[in-house]
């Protein structure tokens, strides 16, 4: 077993196995057994091999043992969204289309962490193909959210954020379109980053909307994500939207950062849709930033309703393209029909019913004679939420409000109504529309004891500063964040 | 009523990189069925595109070399359509935005009459893969080696008048871009490709009439055969007073004749849109002037300049510019000291008869421009006669051996020795007596029959002037 302080701190664990005060192999023992324990009422992951595991970590206290402690992530297992290429593990972005597929390669962050010790841990659940809010739709089964088995962990990474929270991985990849690191981290009361567009590489990230879709870590505390964001952090030759320079971690590690800091606080973030409490946490942030030497921009971001149609255009229409290649002829199952298009349409069936709503609402959307319409109404819209932002960030450093309008809400409850469902996306979804990133970090809990997150979002490139920010509100926050005992609730 | 055609042709053509358009695969003909294949071009789930700097490169030059408008941005879009071939589900092609627009071709429409054709656009794409249906086996089979190799599309305005024109603009479009360094373009390895845009209208009707495209036209010879069947089948339509449908048609080699693919109706909805994973692209002015002045010398240039500079015939312009490989050992030959009429017979009669006869391809020849020259200076200098030269480069062509070697190799070096050849003339002269006697006694033709005698007795190598010259020191004037 671990030791306490260990199971709190990735950077902890990493520093102790550098120090040989553990082994790799007791840390990957230590999360194999949580996950043996308590996984199969979570259902945070979809494939753990211990074998593979196991042949990580003895690789790397072999590697210890000879004098060789190189790696940020030492001995550090890290849990990977089932939509992130591993060689040795399968990766089905939970969805029957993609059983059994081993993708012939890793994806670049994958890389990133193998480089730095890290060891692959498993692959967790997901909305099938990044699609959905709550995990429901994957098309396994769905993740329970650890505070309360009950309810919903959030979507799409939601397999990921449940992992964390309930103590079966330190640290986890999620990805974000609209939304999925941030809010299923929001619901499970743990830090989940979407950085700017183009500040980690999409090479080997499952494609859902391309000119949104973007890897995010996710960790227990700003510190860990500190840790995890700098390793998979910069560019990469094999994706052409990866953008220059890397992650200045040691920006995101200062503690001045809320002094003389302009934080705006749109009105539209505090609608009356807004959950009380989510509000209250959200109000107690604000006033814990200015007691510590920030000041409120108050500021009106009147486009914020139309990012979620914006959104839904341009991700259905990107998906119904990238989803193409799942047509049962180079790998995946394949239902063999006479003709070539019953073929197609019979291996296409194993879409779950949120995929097929997307590949035809896309379908429609590019079709000839509604592309004007629809497509290219959303790309104006969206330029014009880019430019909103652009003028809220000429007036403050990062934007305050909360990273969903209610806490987990039971299973079930949204998963027959599609705009219901969608509407949780109504914070998160203008930033990636921006390309911008954004952080959702724990600010309290509601009475039912359920998290609540805070989102921070800030101009392109000011990812460290997000940070920054973050873990000065973390500090004064002082939450405890350690991951939970056991899922509750049961 | 009399009825005239209108064509415009749609060019694909291979770009000559050495990997794909979107990742390091080698993009040549051949290879075991799907061995030049990655994740990438396999379009595995999580893979990207990379664009390919030297197809751009050369999509430039293409641009440059048919005079087009060239953009500055470059755009890329997804087409979306379902076929095995297809590994994603969408060909990445330029749908709105394309490279270069508006430029023009000049070409020979008939014997002495150039005409210029216009150029609508050009733009770059990926090829799809092969798929195949093997006889007698119950599925089909797909090849992924060529999806993912760069192309570029190049559509011509409907400003061709007959089938014949249309032959002579293809040649005259490949010959351009083989110049410039673009392509291959050669058809049977499906480096080039044509569809036919043809439509026909009463003569002095300003509108087009309906147009049909005629797809799998695979040979230049079939280019023709292809549109006269097309034209006289939408005359007969017309004539029997019915309507030509607008649609996709197929050419069947083996009949001859076009048959119906798809109509308008069933036309495929690409659904384009710009493709997220490649933004756009600034090329920046100082890469395409980059381009156009790294642009090779064209053809019609170098016609201009073999006739006006060089003084050499039309006739001599064209067989040295049918080919850049040609024009180029022409050139570098003349650089190398030859004058350039004596450079051109050389290569015309003996390196073009040699490439007939073995069926070889210029870009194989084994001599060096710089060795065809040292062997016409032997020639000069009298180290070789003008048959023995002819025999020399023959092996020169053969072995790859320099001049010298290789008639040191035939033993053809000419005897320029006096002293070595005055005892055969003597031993000749001993030996034919009657000639002798026919020339002391006025025979002039006589003195050519020793000539040949001497030769004879050197195998040839005797210098034949030399011999001439001692056999009338010999034996005086005819008659004398």
């Amino acid at each position: 077993m671990l030791p306490a302080d260990l199971t709190r701190s990735a950077t902890a664990l990493a520093a102790a196995v550098r120090a040989r005060r553990v082994t790799a192999r007791t840390a990957a023992d230590h999360y194999l057994g949580r996950i043996a324990a308590h996984d199969g009422a979570v259902r945070a992951f979809l494939h753990v091999d211990p074998a593979v595991v196991r042949a990580q970590a003895d690789a790397l206290d072999a590697r210890i043992a000879r004098g060789d402690t190189a790696g940020a992530l030492l001995g550090v297992p890290v849990a990977i969204k089932d939509n992130l290429c591993t060689t040795g593990q399968p990766t089905t972005c939970a969805s029957k289309i993609l059983a059994d597929y081993r993708p012939p390669y890793d994806a670049h962050v994958v890389e990133r962490i193998r480089a730095e010790g890290g060891v692959i841990l498993g692959k967790t659940n997901l909305d099938e193909f990044a699609m959905g809010a709550s995990t429901e739709n994957s098309g396994v089964a769905a993740s329970r959210n650890p505070h309360d088995l009950k309810r919903v962990p959030g979507g799409s990474s939601g397999g990921s954020a449940a992992a964390v929270a309930a103590g079966l991985a330190p640290l986890a990849l999620g990805s974000d379109t609209g939304g999925s690191v941030r809010q299923p981290a929001a619901l499970c009361g743990i830090v989940g980053h979407r950085p700017t567009y183009g500040a980690l590489s999409r090479h080997g990230l499952i494609a859902f909307a391309s000119s949104l879709d973007q890897v995010g870590p996710m960790a227990l505390n700003l510190e860990d994500c500190t840790l995890l964001m700098a390793v998979i952090a910069g560019h990469d030759s094999r994706d052409s939207t990866s953008r220059p320079g890397g992650f200045d971690a040691a920006a995101a590690r200062r503690d001045d950062a809320l002094s003389g800091l302009r934080i705006g606080v749109p009105a539209e973030y505090h609608s009356d849709a807004l959950d009380p409490e989510v509000r209250a946490a959200v109000r107690q942030l604000e006033d814990l930033a200015v007691g510590a030497g920030a000041r409120l921009v108050p500021l009106s971001m009147p486009l914020t309703p139309y990012a979620i149609p914006t959104y839904y255009l341009v991700v259905t229409s990107e998906a119904s393209s990238n989803l193409a290649r799942f047509d049962g002829i180079r790998y995946g199952p394949r239902d063999e029909q006479q003709e070539l298009a019953a073929s197609y349409a019979t291996t296409r069936r194993r879409f779950g019913d949120e995929v097929k709503r997307r590949i035809m609402l896309g379908t429609y959307a590019l079709s000839a004679g509604y592309y004007d319409a629809y497509y290219k109404k959303a790309l104006q819209v969206r330029a014009r939420i880019g430019e909103e932002f652009a003028r809220a960030f000429a007036r403050c450093d990062v934007l305050l409000g909360p990273t969903t309008p209610t806490p987990a809400f039971p299973l079930g409850e949204k998963s027959d109504d599609p705009v219901q469902m969608y509407l949780c996306d109504v914070f998160t979804a203008p930033a990636p529309l921006a390309g911008l990133p954004a952080l959702s970090m724990p600010c309290g809990k509601s009475k039912a004891g359920l998290p609540i997150g805070a989102q921070l979002q800030g101009p392109t490139g000011a990812d460290a500063r997000l940070f920054a920010v973050a873990r000065a509100l973390e500090r004064r926050l002082a939450l405890d964040l350690s991951p939970l005992e056991a899922p509750r609730g049961a | 009523m009399e009825l005239e055609p209108t064509i415009g042709l749609e060019v694909h053509c291979q770009l000559a990189t050495r990997s794909k358009l979107f990742c390091r695969c080698p993009a040549d003909f051949g290879g075991l069925p799907n061995s030049r294949t990655c994740p990438v071009c396999t379009a595995q789930p999580g893979t990207l595109p990379v664009l390919n700097q030297r197809a751009l490169e050369l999509a430039l030059a293409a641009g440059h070399a048919l005079r087009c408008t060239i953009r500055e941005t470059i755009k890329f879009d997804r087409k979306n359509y379902f076929y095995p071939d297809l590994p994603k589900g969408y060909q990445i092609s330029q749908f709105d935005q394309p490279l270069c627009e508006w430029g023009e071709l000049e070409f020979e429409a008939e014997k002495g009459r150039s005409k210029v054709a216009k150029i609508r656009r050009i733009h770059l794409e990926e090829d799809a893969g092969k798929a195949l249906h093997p006889d007698g086996l119950a599925c089909s089979l797909v090849d992924l080696n060529r999806a993912g190799v760069p192309l570029i599309e190049i559509v011509g305005m409907p400003d061709l008048a007959s089938p014949s024109e249309a032959s002579a603009y293809l040649q005259a479009l490949r010959r351009t871009l083989r110049f410039a360094g673009v392509s291959e373009c050669d058809m049977e390895k499906g480096s080039l490709r044509c569809d036919a845009n043809v439509s026909v209208r009463p003569k002095g009707q300003p509108e087009l009439g309906t147009k049909v495209e005629v797809k799998n036209i695979n040979s230049f010879r079939n280019v023709e055969r292809a549109l006269m069947f097309e034209i006289a089948r939408q005359s007969e339509v017309v004539a029997r007073g019915e309507k030509v449908v607008q649609e996709t048609r197929s050419f069947r080699d083996s009949e001859g004749t076009t048959v119906s693919m798809r109509r308008k109706e069933d036309a495929h909805d690409y659904r384009y849109f710009p493709d997220p994973d490649l933004p756009l692209f600034d090329v920046g002015r100082a890469r395409i002037d980059a381009a156009r002045a790294a642009l090779p010398e064209g053809f019609a240039a170098r016609r201009r300049r073999y006739q006006g500079d060089w003084g050499l015939s039309e006739y001599d312009a064209r067989v040295l510019t049918e080919e850049p490989a040609i024009a180029g050992f022409f050139d570098a030959t003349v650089a190398a000291g030859l004058a350039p009429k004596a450079a051109a017979n050389w290569i015309q009669g003996e390196v073009l008869a040699f490439l007939g006869e073995t069926r070889g391809e210029f870009e194989q020849l084994r001599i060096a421009p710089a060795a065809l020259h040292a062997l016409v200076r032997m020639e000069e200098q009298g180290e070789l006669s003008h048959q023995a030269a002819k025999k020399v480069l023959r092996r020169m062509l053969e072995t790859g051996d320099s001049a010298a070697a290789a008639a040191q190799a035939l033993d053809l070096v000419q005897i320029r020795d006096s002293g070595a050849l005055a005892g055969t003339i003597d031993a000749v002269l001993a030996a034919e007596a009657k000639i002798v006697g026919d020339y002391k006694g006025g025979k002039e033709t006589a003195l050519n029959a020793l000539l040949g005698r001497a030769m004879k007795a050197t195998k040839g190598k005797g210098d034949p002037n030399l011999i001439k010259q001692l056999l009338l020191e010999k034996l005086g004037k005819p008659g004398g």
